[in-house]
């Protein structure tokens, strides 16, 4: 049984390789508004030249998940080529008034939310098709909270890769370190996906972590 | 208020789990359950809670619960046990807000609207 199965894993191992058709399928994952969009944009800028979606400071942007596939990444001297998906926020609680509050009309609001409990349903599905996440929290905030909590235990019960990003350092309330003592079995990276800052650590990290 | 022991949950399959905590919660009860779930049945849950989300009378759950737990006893690696849940707190949004966590002290609040 035991033989049988790494013979398995050796061989699709050595196909991938051959082939080199399948990347690393790396997730990023996170509450609304943390900031996936903008980092997502920030890496396929960097090593692709293109962008993966549009960026809102209104929660549930992002109402369906985008694959791009092929983007490699340089760093610790290795290439890497991954597959990256930019999902949408997960949220336990979608109410439509909060997006009236931001000046949309009550049918514009309805609909947001119907397509956010949606793409919220897909990035829930799309956990099991990853071979890694990246779990972006908006420093600012308290980490404290369901969603990060059933992110990482997802990937633990998996066994597959998880990368914390701290994101917004840039904003003088930030503090990464409260997202450090939360999580402390799981490797961080302090981030401004909106200015660029530490960037670098991030793809070191990601090579290192999912390489 | 209801307490689930973690006896109650135990008998129910996965599904029948789920169904149960969304019915209960819908019906406006705050569940505290023993055992809290395994990461599986929090996706579930967070997947079954958006479907029954209706803009008239469910903006959907509040749910607290703590980091899960490695077991680093020899007896927890042997059996591959590493995951444990801790004590969750479940309810409608708009009932249960969560005021302070940190990594051993859930405090909830509860308003009567
Ligand atoms: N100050 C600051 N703002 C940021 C940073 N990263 C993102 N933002 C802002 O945060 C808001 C949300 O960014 P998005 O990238 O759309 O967030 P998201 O996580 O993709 O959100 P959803 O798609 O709605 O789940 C936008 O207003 C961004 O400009 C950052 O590093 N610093
Ligand atoms: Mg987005």
């Amino acid at each position: 049984m035991g033989i049988m199965k790494s013979l398995r894993r050796n061989l699709s191992g050595f196909l991938k390789k051959l082939f080199n058709k399948e990347n690393a399928r790396i997730g990023i994952y996170g509450p609304p508004n943390a900031g996936k969009t903008t980092l997502a944009n920030r890496i396929l800028r960097d090593w692709t030249g293109d962008a993966m979606g549009s960026v809102s400071n209104i929660a549930h942007e992002t109402r369906r998940a985008r694959r791009r596939e092929g983007v490699n990444i340089r760093a610790n001297g290795n290439s890497l080529s991954l597959d990256i998906v930019d999902t949408p926020g997960l949220a336990t609680k979608i109410d439509f008034h909060d997006f009236m509050g931001q000046g949309m009309t009550e049918a514009e609001a309805k609909r947001r939310a119907k397509e956010a409990t949606e793409g919220v349903i897909e990035a829930v599905k799309w956990l099991d098709n990853l071979d890694g996440v990246i779990l972006v929290m908006d420093a600012t905030e308290d980490p404290y909270t369901q969603v990060n909590v059933t992110v990482i235990g997802n990937m633990e019960a998996r066994d597959l890769p998880l990368l914390i990003v701290a994101n917004k350092i840039d904003l003088p309330e930030s503090s990464p370190s409260t997202i450090r003592e939360a999580f402390p079995q799981h490797p961080m990276v302090s981030i401004s996906a909106l200015e660029g800052k530490n960037i670098d650590t991030l793809y070191e990290q990601i090579s290192k972590r999912f390489g | 208020m209801d307490l689930l022991s973690e006896d109650k949950l135990s008998m129910m399959a996965p599904v029948e789990k789920i169904r149960f905590i969304i019915d209960e919660v819908k019906r406006g009860k705050i569940l505290v359950l023993e055992k809290g779930l395994t990461p599986q049945e929090q996706a579930d849950l967070i997947e079954m809670t958006m479907t029954n989300i209706d803009p008239e009378d469910f903006s959907g759950i509040e749910m607290e619960s703590y980091p899960t737990k490695s077991d680093n006893s020899i007896l927890g690696k042997l059996f591959k046990k590493g995951i444990r849940t801790r004590l969750t707190v479940i309810g409608p949004a708009n009932k249960l807000k969560t005021l302070r966590k940190d990594r051993d002290l859930i405090t909830a609040l509860v308003s009567n609207k």
